[in-house]
């Protein structure tokens, strides 16, 4: 019963990008009544087309779409074209995310007010509360069925998560647990529970671990206000002669350019994709870009302070067994600079199948240290390290002045250069990590670098004056009126929580904004 | 305990055709237009490539990535696609001759009267690795290998890597939480 709409209806909202915020934002107006057009880049794989194979769903499912780097971050030296690990396809990066559903702490929408000036950080309080996401953050949990939450239980512990928890247990960390996860631990909302098949990055195969594919997009299309167009890459966004948008243009599934007409547009394609799109868009009246007018638009690109640490043991512990993301511990996630550094960080299980350990454990590797480390694998742990990174105006979403993608278009470079914070925590999480495996009788451990991004952030940033970032509170573009940001480009600062729940949330918190003003006859 | 035996269950000819060459005393045997393993267990058929160049890539891609328990057929497998690159590329075939013929000459410097693969030692091989690991040759070469070696799923019992389960139906009643030393 999907709805469909036609290309020169100028009453549609136009949501671009199908992941945590387009997806949820499309089904949360297609519920209220609203009449919605998603267009997702990427194709559309039902869950039953997911394979248990790292580098066939790297294939089916990742953005694979030349982009360059620069900067002095790892990232750009091990893997130059592939800034960022996320999806192209229907579902976006919920297809592919480890389902870890954290809130931010208070002080995380006030690090401005809290952390006080950071040289070089362009750091911002957020224009919202924590007390004012609560309830939105209530609503995310229940739609997502995070364990932990609304009397859902905890998921059942895995091997890899038993050696963490046991190490921590010996340092004395209190707060360890299996996670609040938006993977089911009991059948829920008409999906399975999890059968701890592993490989959660490549599209749950049960459909247990909560994806926009299939719960807010079929929830959506079944009111008959939800049309869901899949292969419809969006070029540019138009605008009038006042400058409020007016429509996309996208290439579809022929490459063909195709014109839909909108009353509203709301840009959800991640921390690269958005930025890149509003500056592609520059037009004689916005020639640096849609929503420009700050300069902020690609700015203040985050991606979180990453690394992992994996360790051997003399005996076996088959970490790829079950759920990719199967503990965490939090102890570490507080604001207390007498580590030396601001904010803080989160230690949550991880394991990769042989090929992309091989490929991830130490890029570039080779030779027996290497190799007598993957010998090893079936007596490997391994812990993934997320952090608060400071917000730095020079890490930046650009256009390439050179290169142009399929369609003509300049690609987007990613400069990123750590700051000494992001460093200072970066240690004290490898070390701590260490010392958490180490404790339980670890024979060697590896301090591995960052992957490609997962956490893409902050490239539009929600700021309270104009002159600060790209939206309002409600990720309503300062300059237009009538076109919003709703994905985790909105987030002023990244907090130490992987931010899918954030991103949840406040598209929840958006679509009754959207509704509101439509019903008000303001948008 | 028990220790199982790892090694993959295949046929004693292999995946590649099979052939009767062999030879002893070399780890690898080449004849005209063919690679084959001393044992006659596999052979690899070489039409772009010289025959004794694809032998030495073999050993190459072993020293890249050294692991005892895995026989020389995977490592052939894995750098076969060097060989059909350089059937319809000139450019990269000139990359693989130029720089196997590089390896050789820097055996011979090292003492060698017979090439790369006349070094006995693993350590005087990797001590040429290591002066040449920033050419575009290695790392042309490492970076196919870390995806054509270990991306083999008749390998992974071999590190204990179980592959797809969701068609065994996950781990949820096959040793998800079995750990029994922690």
């Amino acid at each position: 019963m999907t709805a469909p709409y036609e290309l020169n209806d100028d009453s549609v909202v136009v949501v671009i990008g199908s992941g945590a915020g387009g997806g949820t934002l499309g089904n949360e107006l297609a519920q209220k009544g609203v009449d919605v057009v998603i267009l997702e880049a990427g194709g559309r794989h039902e869950y039953d087309a997911f394979t248990n194979d790292e580098w066939a769903s790297f294939g089916q499912l990742a953005w694979l779409d030349n982009r360059t780097t620069s900067g002095s971050w790892l990232v750009a030296r091990d893997f130059p074209n592939l800034p960022a690990w996320i999806v192209k396809a229907v579902g976006g990066s919920t297809t592919h995310w480890a389902g870890a559903s954290l809130r931010f702490q208070e002080h995380e929408f006030k690090v401005r007010t809290t952390y006080g000036e950071i040289a070089r950080a362009n750091l911002l309080d957020w224009p919202i509360t924590l007390q004012e996401m609560e309830p939105y953050y209530a609503k995310a949990e229940d739609k997502m069925g995070v364990t932990r939450t609304n009397g859902i239980p905890g998921l059942p512990g895995n091997n890899n998560f038993k050696v963490m928890k046991a190490g921590a247990d010996k340092l004395g960390y209190k707060d360890c647990h299996t996670g609040r996860m938006a993977i089911n631990s009991q059948n829920r909302d008409g999906r399975n529970y999890c059968q701890q098949s592993g490989f959660c990055f490549q599209g749950c195969k049960f459909g247990a671990k909560w994806s926009t594919l299939y719960t807010e997009i079929p929830k959506g299309e079944a009111t008959g206000k939800l049309e869901v167009r899949s292969n419809a890459h969006v070029l540019q966004i138009e605008h009038d002669d006042g400058g409020k948008v007016t429509g996309v243009v996208y290439a579809d599934a022929e490459g063909n350019q195709q014109r839909q007409k909108a009353r509203a547009v709301c840009v959800a394609g991640n921390s690269i994709e958005s930025p890149r799109l509003l500056l592609n868009s520059a037009s004689s009246k916005y020639p640096d870009g849609l929503a420009n007018s700050s300069g902020q638009v690609g700015k203040n690109y985050m991606r979180h302070m990453t690394g992992s640490v994996y360790a051997l043991f003399d005996r076996p512990v088959n970490m790829y067994r079950g759920t990719t993301m199967a503990g965490i511990i939090q102890d570490e996630s507080r604001h207390d600079t007498s580590r030396g550094f601001a904010g803080g960080y989160e230690m949550e299980t991880l394991s990769l199948g042989l090929p992309f350990m091989a490929a991830f454990l130490q890029p570039g590797a080779w030779g027996r240290s290497f190799t007598t480390a993957l010998d090893a694998y079936d007596h490997m742990a391994g812990m993934w390290l997320v952090g608060e990174d400071m917000p730095q105006e020079s890490n930046a979403v650009s256009l390439h002045g050179e290169i142009k993608d399929q369609h003509g278009l300049p690609v987007p470079n990613v400069h990123f250069d750590d700051h000494p914070n992001d460093i200072a925590m970066r240690e004290h999480a490898y070390r701590q990590g260490a010392a958490v495996y180490d404790a339980v009788g670890a024979t060697r451990t590896f301090p591995t670098p960052p992957y490609p991004s997962t956490h893409n952030l902050g490239t539009n940033r929600m700021s309270a004056k104009a002159s600060d970032g790209v939206v309002n509170g409600h990720g309503q573009s300062h300059d237009i009126q009538n076109l919003f940001v709703s994905d985790g480009s909105q987030f002023t600062t990244g907090g130490a929580e992987n931010p899918t729940l954030t991103i949840v949330a406040l598209a929840i918190r958006q679509a009754d904004f959207i509704a509101d003003q439509m019903s008000k006859g303001v948008l | 305990m028990k220790t199982a035996d790892k090694r993959p269950k295949l046929s004693r000819r292999g995946f590649l055709a099979a052939s009767g060459g062999a030879a002893v005393g070399v780890a690898l045997v080449t004849s005209a237009g063919v690679v084959s393993s001393p044992t006659g267990a596999w052979a690899m058929e070489v039409t772009a490539l010289k025959p004794e160049t694809m032998a030495t890539l073999i050993q190459f891609a072993r020293d890249i990535y050294p692991h005892d328990q895995i026989a020389d057929r995977y490592y052939a497998k894995a750098v076969k696609g060097h060989e059909e690159q350089a059937a319809k590329d000139e450019a990269h075939k000139a990359i693989i001759e130029e720089g196997i013929a590089e390896l050789d000459r820097l055996a011979a410097e090292a003492g060698s009267t017979d090439g790369y693969r006349g070094l006995g030692w693993e350590a005087d091989r990797t001590a040429i690795l290591h002066s040449i690991s920033t050419t575009p040759f290695f790392q042309t070469i490492r970076g196919n290998l870390v995806v054509s070696l270990y991306n083999q799923k008749e390998i992974w019992p071999l590190f204990g890597f179980e592959g797809e389960s969701a068609d065994k139906g996950g781990y949820i009643t096959r040793g998800f939480d079995d750990i029994d030393w922690i």
